[in-house]
């Protein structure tokens, strides 16, 4: 699952697509108006609803178009990891990038490699121990 | 006059509880009088004489109003939950822990062995050589003793039966109590099943009396004895941890005007259903860094961020327990 800003994060994912770069077809990414907007809510219901890992991507520190959304997200997300860790879940399994609009080639790289490392981590039970009252 | 009026039965039920929502309830001081005016206690442990079995004996719907209170744990908490909600009309999980788990919930971080190891192996006052831990069950020469199963996992009320309203707080502040009751024996309008009721739905920001700026640039938190609180500046902006951006509204402020940070009690306001994720966002949004190193450092004064996050509401979150 990967979330990503609307303004360059997307558009560098759209180049990738458009040049045709091969990339890894594991991840459903999902668009939004920033990366600011990303709520820790959406990351723990995607995992919740059976993602294995969660990407996160925005605009280069500097770039938002928001001015500020970026850094907000990149606090939130350090934050999450502190959290998903105590939760015992490998924090290796949320990841964030930044990806300008014209790093079509960056976002395939990094889609290959996040999905890389979640292979390597296997499937994330996330899902059904929430689910399975014992 | 009050005889004519015909009574309704009432129930109070704790399951993994402390036993401040039945004193809560008791804390309604001489209204209580009013309260068995209009009600019959038909059950109620911490208070009557009453047994399993003539909850058992009651036909179904026969109570009115059941407040259960407490988290469900094991299967006495289940069974009695199951019992209370074919018994009765209306069931209110009544308080923080049948609503979202409560200070019981936080033994999610927790497995059954590792609780049992702790509790009966290995606390520095036990001395248990013959390893003995409770059974369910147990024969002796009289028959078959029972014990409640102890659940893996930590439960709120609506994990195990249909609940129609909730009633937040640890416990719910009594005047809200006095208001719900009055509102069901007086026969008012009732919100639709599966409400939160005798709660606000803003969050406790948007109300708190203290003084707020629109900078908040955290640099540093604090645990709360590390600071002199000035009286009246937002705990966050003093860099302490307050739970009031995520928490609703209704307790009346109960610790802010004991100059005390809010630690979320009333659960999440209407617009979210994890409080604490509401929470880290908000925490997220006062740190005056940008910088990856810095924030680390930052984030490295909250000693437990899951544990402060979701100190009531960890079974009802969406990563409800630790992974094992
Ligand atoms: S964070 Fe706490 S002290 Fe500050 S405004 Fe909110 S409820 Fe009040
Ligand atoms: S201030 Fe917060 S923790 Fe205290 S009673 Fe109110 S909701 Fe509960
Ligand atoms: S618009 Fe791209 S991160 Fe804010």
């Amino acid at each position: 699952m990967a979330f990503l800003c609307k303004w360059c994060s997307y558009t560098g994912a759209d180049l990738a697509g458009t040049s045709r770069m091969e990339y890894k077809p594991n991840v459903h990414a999902i668009r939004v108006m920033c990366s600011g907007r990303i709520e820790p809510t959406f990351v723990l219901k995607a995992f919740r609803q059976g993602a294995d890992g969660v990407l996160i991507c925005g605009c280069h520190p500097g770039d938002c178009h928001y001015q500020e959304g970026n850094y907000k997200c990149l606090r939130r997300f350090h934050l999450l990891k502190r959290y998903v860790k105590q939760m015992g879940i490998e924090p290796e399994r949320i990841k964030l990038e930044w990806i300008s609009a014209s790093e079509g080639k960056q976002y395939a790289e990094l889609v290959n490699s996040f999905t890389q490392t979640i292979t390597e981590l296997g499937p994330c039970h996330i899902k059904e121990t929430m689910e399975v009252l014992t | 006059m009050a005889e004519e009026k015909q009574k309704i039965k009432m129930a109070v039920y704790w399951g993994a509880a402390c036993g401040g929502c039945c004193v809560s309830v008791l804390d309604v001081h001489e209204a209580l009088f009013d309260v068995v005016a209009a009600a019959d206690l038909v059950f109620w442990p911490i208070a009557l004489d009453t047994k399993y079995q003539d909850v058992e004996d009651m036909p179904d719907g026969f109570i009115d109003l059941t407040l259960y209170n407490g988290a469900v744990r094991n299967s006495e908490n289940e069974h009695i939950a199951k019992l209370l909600r074919q018994k009765s009309k209306i069931l209110v999980a009544y308080g923080s822990c049948s609503h979202m788990g409560g200070i019981p919930g936080l033994a999610n971080f927790s497995t059954k062995e590792e609780i049992f190891d702790r509790v009966y192996h290995d606390t520095e006052s036990t001395i248990n050589t013959e390893r003995v831990v409770p059974q369910p069950e147990f024969e002796v020469a009289e028959g078959v003793l029972e014990l409640p199963v102890f659940y893996n996992d930590v439960r709120t009320l609506a994990d195990v039966v249909e609940v129609d309203y909730f009633m937040p707080g640890c416990p719910p502040q009594t005047a809200r109590l006095v208001e719900v009751f009055t509102a069901i024996v007086t026969g008012a309008e009732l919100p639709p099943p599966g409400s939160v009721i005798g709660a606000g739905d803003k969050a406790q920001c948007d109300e708190c009396s203290r003084k707020k700026t629109e900078n908040k640039g955290v640099k540093k938190f604090y645990r709360p004895w590390e600071v002199v609180d000035d009286g009246e500046t937002c705990f966050l902006e003093q860099g302490i941890l307050c739970m009031g951006p995520a928490t609703r509204t209704g307790c009346d402020f109960r610790c802010i005007q004991g100059n005390a940070p809010c630690r979320g009690c009333y659960g999440p306001t209407p617009d979210s259903t994890d409080p604490g994720a509401k929470m880290m966002s908000a925490i997220a949004s006062v740190i005056d860094e940008k910088e990856p190193v810095a924030i680390d450092k930052v984030l490295d004064d909250l000693v437990d961020p899951a544990g402060y996050f979701y100190r009531y509401s960890l079974p009802s979150s969406y990563i409800r327990r630790k992974m094992s």
